[in-house]
């Protein structure tokens, strides 16, 4: 089989048929994958709901309020679960801008009184092994049971009351910065559900 | 005051080689001269921007009203290429004093992932807009020349210094670019 | 086309003699951007392995119905197919590794390592053996990119693949996990790479 010559009419066929049938892969791949991408994204926030709440035995995936702020980019997600009809918790995302690399963002879960659950991280792209730690159980645990009313939501350079991480004050800035967002939201929302 | 700050940070906080890894090829190949490593980075200035233009206008216009976005990569992949081919017979026609200064470099930065890195980061900005994203692209490509002469002028320099036989070539070029790095990481915080 | 090729060099010399990180300094950027711990490393590795080998095949099936003057662009559209495939692959089944990758997973395209060898190689070789190329090359790429993860992951964390070496607290060069790390430890590899290469080929 010799090689195709260099003909305009040749090059052009050869370049459309190729695009074509990319076009048509992708296409198809796209349609493959679209439901388990979305089961993805949301099989992670199902998790992390059953991280920071309470037991409840409701959906509260079905029943979210969105709320517009000027704070964050997205809007504020707000869950609440219900165990035998009894509110038992609220789970409310909270980002900030202002991570080293950009977003970081967090579902707190809060008992009805205010109180921190749990707290999970959603999305951050922190530097690995530095600010990435805020993943870990050595963070996480100065934040549970705490609320936020008595327990100033700032790391201790600033005078609140959070150990930074090691080598990451800005991550852990980000980080106290998304939890206060959500205790704001919660505050003001508590009542009204 | 939101551009000075992509700017800065851009250029010497997010430096796109030495902290962000993008267009690694060209600042290792392109840079035993400090002379043609100004060349490069004028061409990668000149096709940065254009394409970041392109690109955006092409994702926010086309790709994502017609729900396609997924096609992102090839799209802007082929946008690049074709965009390099027209600037050299452009420049060729245009101005051949800027064609004979940049000509040799404008094929190599088809597989500059810089364009490419820069093209689909310029997307996620924040409340993006043309202005912004062609800014950040210039910003990004200053940093991209900062880079590159800086190393091209230090390795000028490490032609007449007494390397141990081991380290000679690619690693003493590594960590030459690794201390390079750690002084930007200096600026960390800056903005 | 009778291959004249001997398959077991041809699929040893991207471990060893090519091997496209240490010799051929190919692809640098996911190199040194993702190689933060030894599983991202691994999964870029992997990732690139994949494009790589499906690029091969196709090109050097294809070869002879592209005029040469438009091969480049062909060849670019191929790769970015399979890269967008990989892409959205990672994000429906891996998300986790999906947003670990980041940007570096589209960038998968303009790897030298792969235009290179659907060029240099399957552009003028039959099937098989550009399979072969393909794999002895990736595979290549991923041990190369492993062991610079884990060694960065091993000095900045005390880990290697999440498994924790050190007590808790123990203090650990972070800087091995920052950008100026990955050009350090690299330089340092391609050293030892050197010197033990040029020990077994004398």
């Amino acid at each position: 089989m010799g090689k195709k010559k260099d003909t305009f009419f040749n090059m052009v066929i050869s370049l459309l048929v190729i695009t074509v049938v990319s076009g048509f892969l992708l296409g198809y791949v796209n349609d493959l994958t679209m439901a388990p991408k979305a089961k993805a994204r949301l099989q992670k926030k199902v998790n992390a709901l059953k991280i920071v709440l309470p037991k409840f035995d409701n959906n509260p995936v079905e029943n979210v309020k969105r709320v517009k702020s000027e704070k964050v980019k997205d809007s504020i997600e707000i869950y609440t679960a219900y165990a035998n009809k009894n509110k038992v918790g609220i789970a409310v995302t909270g980002s900030s801008e202002k991570g080293f690399n950009g977003l970081v963002k967090l579902m707190i879960g809060f008992k009805p009184n205010g109180d921190i659950q749990d707290i999970q991280i959603l999305d951050q792209k922190e530097t690995p092994g530095l600010g990435t730690k805020m993943t870990k159980e050595k963070f996480l645990k100065q934040f549970r049971g705490k609320n936020p009313s008595t327990y100033k939501l700032k790391v201790k350079k600033d005078g609140g009351d959070i150990d930074a991480l090691t080598g990451a004050t800005i991550s852990s800035r980000a980080f106290a910065e998304s939890v206060q967002i959500a205790y704001d939201e919660f505050v003001k929302t508590i009542d009204s559900i | 005051m939101e551009y000075i700050v992509i700017l800065i940070a851009a250029v010497f906080v997010n430096n796109i080689v030495l902290s962000q890894f993008l267009g690694i090829c060209p600042f290792l190949g392109v840079s035993n001269k400090v002379s043609t490593s100004i060349g490069m980075s004028g061409a990668v200035l000149f096709v940065m921007t254009i394409a970041t233009i392109v690109t955006y206008l092409l994702y926010q216009y086309i790709l994502v009203p017609a729900g396609l976005d997924y096609l992102k990569t090839i799209s802007f992949i082929l946008v690049i290429a074709a965009l390099v081919q027209m600037v050299e017979i452009m420049l060729k026609k245009v101005s051949p004093p800027l064609y004979k200064a940049l000509g040799v470099f404008l094929p190599l930065i088809t597989t500059n992932c810089a364009v490419l890195g820069v093209a689909i980061l310029a997307l996620g900005l924040e409340n993006g807009s043309l202005l912004k994203a062609t800014f950040f692209a210039m910003a990004n490509s200053l940093g991209f020349a900062l880079a590159l002469i800086l190393f091209a002028s230090i390795k000028e320099h490490l032609e007449l210094a007494n390397i141990p036989k081991g380290m000679k070539g690619v690693p003493i070029n590594l960590l030459v670019a690794g201390l390079l790095s750690l002084a930007f990481l200096g600026f960390t915080g800056l903005v | 086309m009778v291959s004249k090729i001997n398959q077991k060099e041809n699929f040893i010399k991207g471990i060893v003699k090519e091997n496209p990180t240490f010799v051929l300094l190919l692809g640098m950027c996911p190199t040194l951007g993702v190689t933060t711990s030894a599983f991202n490393g691994f999964g870029m590795g992997v990732a690139t392995l994949f494009v790589l080998v499906m690029s091969n095949i196709v090109v050097s099936l294809v070869k002879n119905q592209i005029p040469s003057k438009v091969r480049i662009p062909a060849f670019i559209i191929i790769i970015a197919t399979f890269v967008t495939v990989v892409e959205m692959v990672l994000e429906a089944f891996v998300p986790f590794l999906y947003e670990q990758l980041g940007i570096f997973i589209p960038l998968i395209v303009v790897n030298c390592i792969i235009l290179g060898r659907a060029e240099a190689f399957a552009s003028k070789n039959d099937v098989f053996s550009s399979i072969i190329d393909a794999f002895g090359m990736g595979l290549g790429f991923v041990i190369a990119l492993t062991i610079l993860g884990a060694t960065r992951e091993l000095l900045g964390n005390g880990s290697v693949f999440d498994f924790k070496l050190t007590s808790e607290n123990a203090n650990t060069f972070i800087i091995f996990i920052l950008p100026p790390g990955a050009f350090i430890a690299l330089a340092y590899l391609t050293v030892i790479f050197n010197k033990l290469t040029s020990k077994i080929t004398g």
